[in-house]
């Protein structure tokens, strides 16, 4: 485990504000993300948690009405001096909640990223796919059918396909949005354990609807309400009643949300 | 048999909710039924009255005494010509505006009115298209009165459909796979040509099929800015005038005398069997696309 005060942050965010038109979905959000941590982020529904995630890759640009105020620096950049999105969003992996097999090949959906960004040999595509597949914990139950088609999968491989996907950018964030909620059990152990191995290469900010998960996977865990950061802490001092605000108690014990 | 009332038995309200259910499903069954009778009905008497003079001579050769005797192979081979110059300036055109429209517009008061006016255009008589075609192609682009003016005027008035079908299917593609594609990086435009238009183009196919029927069958949009009445020689380039067999339909009918009954009959049969092939062959197409179930 890194100490704090040597760690240093991949993800700054200062005064981060998300709105759609007149609602305000994210207000005033201060946190840092360090590199190799899993950060956990945990609230109930409409605490702005997606919101800040699409503040993370710029996804404003694609959601009319979509308002983003405050800074965020990314790897020593402020967020709003990046004019190649692109580039920016190549270096953020996303997995969304529902599992999304584009209609393509299995080997096409994790090969896309890297042909749109140029990458046409065929050997360092195929080396690609594989070590994507393989870090996704997928490559054992696809290898003798890659051409099949990503989007006919079963949904918890879909997702693990869709973390290959990610993963086949390189990216040095990987943002997760409650990644289990459609799928299984089995699924969602495994993917936790990729998530584990994952740490060592990246940095993963795991929004999630499970305390649980938080408190397995996360080294340090923020709670949302009401599209504010209640608090952000260690999560095993959080989690053994460590909370500094009656309302993440309140949370955690289940009392509401 | 004695014992409880079986816990399935309908009441009398189920009962009669049964038979109400059942008499609006015979009569919904009727109807669409009829909907058949109509298109039956063309058919029947276009092949008895038209099918014996449609020989092989008749559509390959040059009409006689103004269409009263001979074929119609230069109509034929007319209305090939101006469909397929419909299709290739509506199509592009079409599927630009409707990829611009679905894809990048936002909803906005240009966007609003854009939609505006495609839905209006979609309602305009044919007639004050022909008027607009004499207007804009032959006089002020020049083209004269030829295949590419009547070819262009047909253009026009079929833009509409290709649009609002290709926007259809463009916008039946799930938003998820454009979220997960432009998180990989991909721009919009990467995303539409790797993963939205090649979801949707048995939209697209729809708004061809629809292209060529109204293309073959209309006779105003063309009758001022390109059909001729007699032309014995089919078409060389889109700059000749040529004859085409909705125009020829309309003259072998009301203006020719002494025309043999079956004549007309024949022409609109051929004119059917054209259209009924060109949408034939898009939707086997469309079928071969379909059978590989994506998602």
């Amino acid at each position: 485990m890194v100490t704090a005060a040597a760690a240093t942050n991949l993800l700054s965010v200062r005064g981060l504000s998300v709105r759609y038109g007149e609602h305000v979905a994210l207000q005033g959000v201060d946190l840092d993300v360090r590199e190799h941590e899993i950060f956990g982020i945990i609230g109930p529904a409409n605490a702005g948690k997606t919101s800040f995630l699409r503040a993370l890759n710029r996804m404003d640009e694609f959601v009319p009405g979509m308002h983003v105020d405050g800074t965020v620096t990314f790897a020593g950049r402020d967020l709003r001096t990046i004019r190649n999105l692109y580039a920016l969003r190549r270096r953020i992996g996303v997995v969304f909640p529902l599992p999304v097999g584009l209609p393509l090949s299995i080997y096409d959906n994790v090969a896309l990223s890297p042909r749109l960004a140029g990458v046409r040999g065929r050997a360092e595509l195929d080396e690609i796919v594989e070590r994507c597949l393989r870090r996704a914990a997928l490559w054992d139950e696809v290898k003798d059918r890659l051409d099949g088609l990503g989007s006919l999968l079963s949904g918890g491989q879909q997702q693990r396909l869709t973390i290959a996907r990610a993963l086949s950018q390189q990216p040095l964030l990987l943002l997760l949005d409650e990644f289990s909620i459609a799928v299984d059990p089995v699924t969602t152990m495994r993917v936790e354990e990729v998530l584990k191995d994952l740490r060592r290469e990246l940095t993963i900010v795991l929004v999630t609807n499970l305390v649980q998960q938080a408190r397995r996977l996360a080294d340090r865990t923020a709670f949302f309400l009401g599209g504010r950061c209640v608090e952000v802490a260690g999560t095993e001092a959080l989690f053994s009643g460590g909370a500094r605000d009656q309302r993440t108690t309140d949370y955690l014990e289940g009392r509401f949300g | 048999m004695s014992g409880p009332p079986s816990p399935f038995a309908a009441t009398a309200v189920e009962r009669r909710q049964l038979s109400v259910q059942q008499l609006v499903r015979l009569l919904l069954a009727c109807v669409t039924t009829l909907l058949l009778v109509p298109v039956l009905g063309i058919l029947a008497v276009l092949v008895v009255e038209g099918g014996p003079g449609l020989t092989w001579s008749f559509l390959t050769e040059k009409p006689q005494r103004l269409g009263a005797a001979g074929g119609i192979w230069p109509a034929l081979v007319g209305t090939v010509w101006l469909t397929a110059t419909a299709l290739l300036v509506a199509l592009p055109l079409g599927v630009a505006a409707a990829i611009y429209l679905s894809e990048y517009a936002r909803d906005n008061r240009l966007t609003r009115a854009i939609n505006l006016a495609i839905v209006n255009l979609a309602g305009v008589p044919s007639i004050v298209h022909a008027l607009f075609g004499v207007g804009a192609f032959v006089h002020f682009l020049r083209f004269g009165e030829s295949i590419l003016a009547a070819g262009c005027t047909l253009a026009v008035m079929t833009m509409p459909v290709v649009i609002v079908a290709t926007r259809e299917s463009l916008q039946a593609v799930p938003k998820a796979f454009r979220d997960a594609c432009w998180s990989l990086g991909a721009t919009r435009w990467q995303t539409i040509r790797h993963i939205v238009l090649p979801n949707s183009i048995s939209g697209i196919l729809t708004g061809v099929i629809l292209v060529v029927s109204r293309a073959v069958g209309e006779t105003a949009p063309i009758m001022f800015t390109g059909a001729v009445f007699l032309r014995l020689v089919p078409p060389e380039s889109v700059f000749d005038r040529t004859m085409a067999l909705s125009f020829h339909l309309y003259t072998v009918s009301t203006q020719v005398t002494d025309v043999p009954r079956h004549v007309p009959f024949s022409v609109a049969l051929t004119l059917i069997l054209v259209v009924l092939t060109m949408n034939s062959l898009s939707i086997w197409f469309r079928m071969r696309l379909r059978a590989r179930k994506k998602w």
